[in-house]
């Protein structure tokens, strides 16, 4: 069971209440079981209304759970034959980023995303998920040898930025982030990108270019953190819940907007209760777009990427006289 | 020409002259100007005349727009693209409308940046400067929007796009669409380098985060204005990740320049010159194989 967070709290007295209830019964030997149904009932009510109505801060919470499937882990249940490559072929292999090839549903693929570890040691070894320039070159090889290969490609968005660290401003963490903006545009492949977990400013666009975008139901995508907001808007950090609902980053905002292509719905309580389920859920949304991307020829592919990206912006045409 | 013939020449509005930030100066702006690097004090004047350039030691101060775009194309050349486009406020940002639109009085701009045609020593061209005396050259749709159409014009009349960049990154109070014109200005850039199209990134004082990482890295050459400030992350939030003091040209183009990052920084007084030989060598017409 994973750690309650703060907005489940209620869940989770109801929970304790109605086990208590329970080894009561069961040690005073009294029949409690209308009791303990009312209560169940009002669990499931509570559960789907706490579920289905989150605020945009718990759904931050829900995003940076340190359970929460990662890429490796979507790639364990949705591919098969995942073979792991490594290193940008300049510099070093960034373990923040994770790519390599496999089959879906017996069509070879390439697969890339961000990768944070789930204990403290595996989150150093990849930085918190936080890449270096190294991982941005080592995911655009991967996806121009997909396109040499004519492979589809599915890209996995979890991070919470790029690295703001001196040795990533040297090597070039922005010309790394622009290079994949501008290289794929032109790829003649069909890119599909997912966003999991946090979808973090240019970090995350690095790998975000795609044909389609889909957003899991509690992942965030925004420009700056709620504590980054937070703190150049009102001067504190602390203030991040309330930046969360003023930047507007959830799924549902993305969507509204129209950057984003669907919404991928979440196991209740959110992926990391049941993420065999959650994966099985998401390969039908991979499917359905590779579906509707691979009838396309690669000019159309180009195009279309082009089409979504061009039409991204608002603002008014003042009429001149 | 005599360079200081040539301001105000190609403006067809009149434009308040910006010289100072606040801190750069706390001598009246339109008399006197204290440089900010060497300290001493000269007529606003003489410092204007001489391109913006402190007269003593080099300092490059930042230049407005209109004021880029008379020291850089031929005279009269300039005709402006997409001045009608106008911000709007997706996220409903208390007062954002009203900062955007004190700043089009101040800067006499419809947004940070200003986008055109015009001609480099004859040679056609469409150019962009950004101003980061408007919400410090940040970028939002209205930016993304114009760069994305300039690139567009270019690439249908087959000419170079020049672009100096002037920005502290995405515009916040814009939200993730701000994020998204990365990608715009990315993809029509593309277009344009397919076509076989030279794109010139001139880096200027200061060019930071998602303008950094997207369009400003993406010239066929990227050159920066000397000392300009250029990188991805902040100087606070790098010293607080990594808990260590930063050299003092950490982030600075010639810091880019030897870490391989930049092509060339060239003075402002060498800039026209140098980038019009530049574009002359881009002329159509390299080695054709049979
Ligand atoms: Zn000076």
């Amino acid at each position: 069971m994973s750690k309650p967070m703060s907005f489940e709290e209620p869940i989770i007295k109801l929970k304790e209440k109605i086990d208590e209830l329970r080894e009561l019964a069961k040690n005073a030997d009294v029949d409690m079981s209308d009791e303990i149904k009312t209560l169940e009932e009002r669990l499931r009510q509570l559960e789907i209304k706490i579920y289905s109505n989150m605020e945009p801060w718990n759904r931050v919470q829900v995003a940076r759970n340190p359970e929460r499937p990662t890429t490796l882990d979507y790639i364990k249940e949705i591919f098969t034959d995942f073979i792991e490559l490594h290193g940008d072929r300049y510099y070093a292999d960034d373990e923040a980023i994770v790519g390599g090839i496999a089959f879906f549903d017996g069509q070879p693929i390439t697969v890339i995303g961000h990768q944070r570890g789930k204990a403290t040691k595996e989150n150093i070894r990849r930085n918190f998920g936080m890449p270096h320039p190294e991982g941005y070159r080592k995911a655009l090889r991967l996806m121009k040898q997909a396109e040499k290969f004519r492979r589809p490609i599915i890209c996995f968005i979890d991070t919470k930025g790029a690295y703001p660290g001196k040795a990533a401003e040297e090597r070039g963490q922005s010309e790394a982030i622009a290079k994949n903006l501008f290289e794929m545009a032109g790829l003649k492949v069909p890119v599909i990108s997912v966003v999991i977990g946090e979808g973090g400013s240019g970090g995350a666009l690095a790998l975000g270019v795609t044909n389609r975008i889909y957003m899991l139901e509690n992942s965030t995508y925004s420009v700056i953190s709620p504590e980054g907001a937070a703190s150049i808007l009102w001067k504190d950090a602390s203030l991040a819940k309330q930046a969360a609902e003023a930047m507007k980053i959830t799924a549902q905002d993305l969507k509204e907007m129209g950057i984003i292509d669907d919404i991928i719905p979440e196991v209740p309580g959110g992926a990391h209760r049941d993420p065999v389920s959650q994966a099985k859920i998401l390969k039908e949304y991979l499917k359905k777009g590779l579906d509707q991307l691979t009838a396309l020829s690669e000019e159309q592919i180009i195009q279309d990427r082009y089409d979504k990206f061009r039409k991204m912006g608002d603002f008014i045409e003042e009429i001149v006289q | 020409m005599a360079i200081k013939s040539l301001l105000n020449l190609n403006r067809k509005k009149t434009k308040g002259v910006i010289v100072n930030s606040k801190n750069e100066s706390s001598f009246p702006a339109d008399l006197m100007t204290k440089c900010p690097s060497c300290r001493k004090i000269f007529l606003t004047k003489e410092i204007e005349t001489n391109l913006k350039v402190c007269p003593n030691c080099d300092h490059h101060f930042k230049m407005t727009a209109w004021e880029r775009i008379d020291s850089f194309l031929d005279v009269e050349s300039f005709t402006p693209f997409d001045e009608h486009l106008r911000t709007t406020n997706p996220l409903n940002f208390p007062s954002y409308i009203e900062k955007v639109e004190a700043d089009m009085k101040k800067t006499g701009l419809s947004e940070a940046v200003l986008t055109g045609s015009g001609t480099l020593k004859g040679e056609e061209v469409v150019v962009a400067v950004m101003d980061s005396h408007f919400r410090m050259g940040s970028m939002g749709s209205v930016v993304g929007e114009k760069i994305t159409r300039a690139i567009e014009k270019a690439t249908e009349m087959q000419v170079p796009f020049i672009i100096f960049t002037a920005s502290g990154g995405a515009r916040m109070q814009e939200g993730v669409i701000s994020l998204m014109q990365m990608a715009k200005t990315s993809v029509a850039l593309k277009r344009h380098s397919d076509e076989g199209l030279l794109f010139l990134s001139i880096m200027t004082d200061p060019t930071t985060g998602g303008v950094s990482a997207s369009f400003a890295s993406l010239g066929d050459l990227n050159i920066a204005e000397p000392k300009a400030l250029i990188g991805f992350a902040g100087r606070r939030v790098i010293e607080q990740t990594v808990r260590e003091k930063l050299p003092d040209d950490f982030q600075t183009a010639e810091f880019l320049l030897a870490h391989g990052q930049l092509d060339a920084i060239f003075h402002r007084k060498e800039m026209r010159d140098k980038v019009a030989t530049i574009v002359k060598l881009h002329r159509k017409g390299g080695v054709t194989h049979v």
